[in-house]
């Protein structure tokens, strides 16, 4: 929509103005490790960086998260009954998130919010009340293949604003009403910023060096991947452990739970993981994914072949490369679609 | 370490060659750097993946549990103490294991490297004898090695293997100057209160991802504590009475039988130092029943085993 300048000098003025009405997060770096924290000046968030260790889905899909309340008293009329828990009160800044956490929430929005019956109103309402205020990727890591899964490191999807980083300044460019509004105050950019964050953006996507093909995936039948031999190996290491899915931005897997204590009870949310046996034992004592073998290929095929199928052909991976960097057994994932494209 | 590596290769080439195991159970090399990876070679051409190096963090005694056929394992000391664990277990058969002895150098912690390079990537790290060369987007530099082992490698007590069919290297020394005991006595100092204000410290960061626990060698329940379902024994929430319950229960079952490897921290996505509950339960263990696990076939677990004149003093 717009292209607007913003001077480093002028960071703090912009972020009160961030922060007059809403709550304002972004990375900063505590003990060592990037994630996510309330900030109020530009000197405490970051602004070179790779990513935050964990993605921040969390804004949106926390790993706990109470659904309802109710009173746990049998016989009593205001009893057993589940009462709404309060909407978010304030609306909410995530600054300097990276475009491919970003696209992760608009592949997410496909998920959460599909009809009128589909239709998570936890994850809506937290998004509708959140503006994400993006930074581009000037030099993405070994790990990063967002280029090959349709996510860029200056990617806009998502995003009501993105930065770019071009030295002394920022480059400010706005996709939506919101995104406008907040930078109508800025100044003009000139040709040559607008060259300069371009040529970055040339030489970001130059850095990303591996990748995965996905063009026979999209090929093959869901049974010829589903007995493909391949699984075999990929599975033989996996611990089974719920580390690539709760760092992953895209993994959006629960478990509902009723929980009570005394007269206090409430319906729960909590992330769950499709690596675990648990996620789908049923009641009978029937698992249909019983063994490892089957739990791993569940992780690889619902976001390189079943969300493409359903979601017009869209992939739920956007190459953040976080799994790749934390498996505690070195399961990369661009080593197995590759695999898988073979 | 190529060297090392090289007489591995050699040795799972033969045993696999000469059909004495179905499987040859090491390390290669990882897609990251200091990553390293459990490896399942099946044939003589694949055992040309194995590899050893300073981030071989994994405990490869895990991959034995209820593994059908013949195996051959490549066990650093701590490695081996969890094989007889196994074995003193009833979980594996000693004549189904081949066990590829060898000295631990000791691991190198990931995280302490990269501590040392906040916020840069490391794109490769190159073994020499004594150091580490560091690469990275625009910086170079040789680290000392022994600086930046693991915490439990530097209070190691056994690098050579306990038990091995056939030795690679030669026998090495033992110890790297840690001393275990300083790792737990911190904890022995402080009044309830300020002991449980530590452990909520220590496990603030839990996600709940259960590597720890996945990546452990004991812990081959079929069913843990906190998957029981019928009826469920802890919440699944992030609230801290959970996350509390799981770590520390997990802690007590792992009593008498912790070998101190160090493979539930190098999991941990969180970089959470398990090991400060761990280590005070090795040294009661240790004091208490003059007890190491996982030295000797045929020990009876201190926890398994009921004598007359065990300690009774902390029974109040």
């Amino acid at each position: 929509m717009s292209h607007k300048i913003l001077a480093k000098d002028k960071l703090d003025a912009f972020l009160q103005g961030l922060c007059r009405d809403q709550d304002l997060f972004a990375p900063v770096m505590k003990d060592g490790k990037v994630g996510w924290a309330p900030v109020t000046t530009a000197a405490e968030a970051l602004w070179e960086f790779s990513n935050s260790e964990l993605s921040p889905k969390d804004f949106f899909f926390p790993q706990t998260e109470c659904m309802m309340r109710f009173k746990n008293v049998q016989g009593d009329p205001q009893g057993m009954i589940m009462q709404a828990e309060p909407a978010l009160n304030k609306p909410r800044v995530l600054l300097n998130i990276r475009p491919c956490d970003a696209k992760a929430f608009q592949v997410l929005d496909m998920i959460f919010v599909q009809d009128e019956m589909t239709n998570d109103l936890y994850w809506r309402d937290k998004r509708e009340k959140t503006t994400l205020i993006g930074l581009a990727c000037n030099d993405p890591c070994p790990t990063c293949f967002c280029t090959t899964v349709g996510s860029n490191p200056h990617g806009t999807t998502g995003l009501d604003v993105l930065l770019t980083d071009i030295g002394d300044k920022l480059v400010a460019e706005s996709f939506t009403a919101k995104g406008e509004a907040l930078l109508k105050e800025l100044p003009e950019v000139t040709r040559q910023d607008l060259f300069q964050a371009g040529e970055l953006k040339k030489a970001a996507e130059a850095k990303i060096t591996s990748g995965v093909a996905v063009d026979k995936i999209n090929a093959a039948t869901v049974m010829e991947l589903y007995d493909a031999p391949l699984w075999d190996r990929v599975m033989e290491s996996c611990l089974n452990c719920g580390t690539c899915t709760f760092c992953c931005p895209t993994c959006h897997c629960f478990d509902i739970q009723d929980e009570t204590q005394g007269e206090a009870g409430r319906r729960v949310r909590n992330w769950d993981y499709c690596m675990s046996w648990l996620f789908t034992m049923h009641g009978t004592g029937h698992n249909p994914r019983g063994t490892k073998k089957d739990r791993v290929r569940q992780r690889f095929m619902h976001k390189f072949k079943y969300i493409p199928v359903k979601r017009g052909g869209e992939i739920g991976c956007v190459g953040c490369g976080r799994c790749v960097q934390l498996c505690p057994v070195n399961i990369d994932v661009r080593k197995v679609v590759n695999d898988m494209n073979a | 370490m190529e060297a090392i590596a090289q007489k591995i290769r050699e040795a799972a080439k033969k045993l696999l060659s000469e059909g004495k195991v179905d499987v040859v159970i090491g390390y290669a090399k990882g897609s990251v750097p200091m990553r390293e990876y459990p490896y399942f070679a099946y044939t003589p051409e694949e055992a040309e993946n194995l590899t050893w190096s300073s981030f071989c963090c994994n405990n490869l005694a895990l991959y034995t549990i209820r593994r059908p056929g013949r195996m051959a394992v490549v066990a650093q000391g701590c490695v081996s103490r969890n094989l007889v664990n196994l074995i003193n277990e009833n979980q594996i058969k000693r004549e189904n294991l081949y066990v590829i002895g060898l000295n631990s150098p000791g691991m190198v912690d990931r995280r302490k490297v990269q501590a040392l390079f906040p916020g840069k990537t490391i794109t490769e790290v190159i073994e020499e004898p004594e150091h580490l060369l560091v690469k990275g987007q625009g910086f170079e530099e040789r680290i000392e090695r022994k600086k930046f082992l693991r915490s439990n490698c530097l209070t190691c007590v056994q690098r050579n293997p306990v038990i091995s069919d056939e030795l690679i290297g030669q026998a090495g020394p033992e110890g790297h100057g840690g001393n275990i005991d300083n790792v737990a006595a911190p904890w022995e100092k402080l009044i309830p209160a300020e002991r449980w204000a530590e452990m909520q410290e220590t496990f603030k960061d839990c996600i709940r991802c259960y590597a720890c626990r996945d990546a452990c060698p004991l812990c081959y329940c079929y069913v843990c504590f906190v998957d029981e379902a019928q009826p469920q024994w802890c919440a699944k929430s992030q609230d801290e009475a959970d996350v509390m319950t799981f770590h520390l229960l997990r802690a007590f079952h792992c009593a008498g039988r912790c070998t101190d490897c160090g493979t539930c921290e190098s999991a941990c996505p969180q970089g959470i130092k398990m090991r400060r509950l761990t280590s005070k339960i090795e040294k009661d263990i240790r004091e208490l029943y003059g007890y190491r696990p996982g030295m000797e076939i045929g020990a009876q677990p201190p926890m398994s085993l009921f004598k007359p004149n065990d300690p009774q003093d902390f029974i109040k």
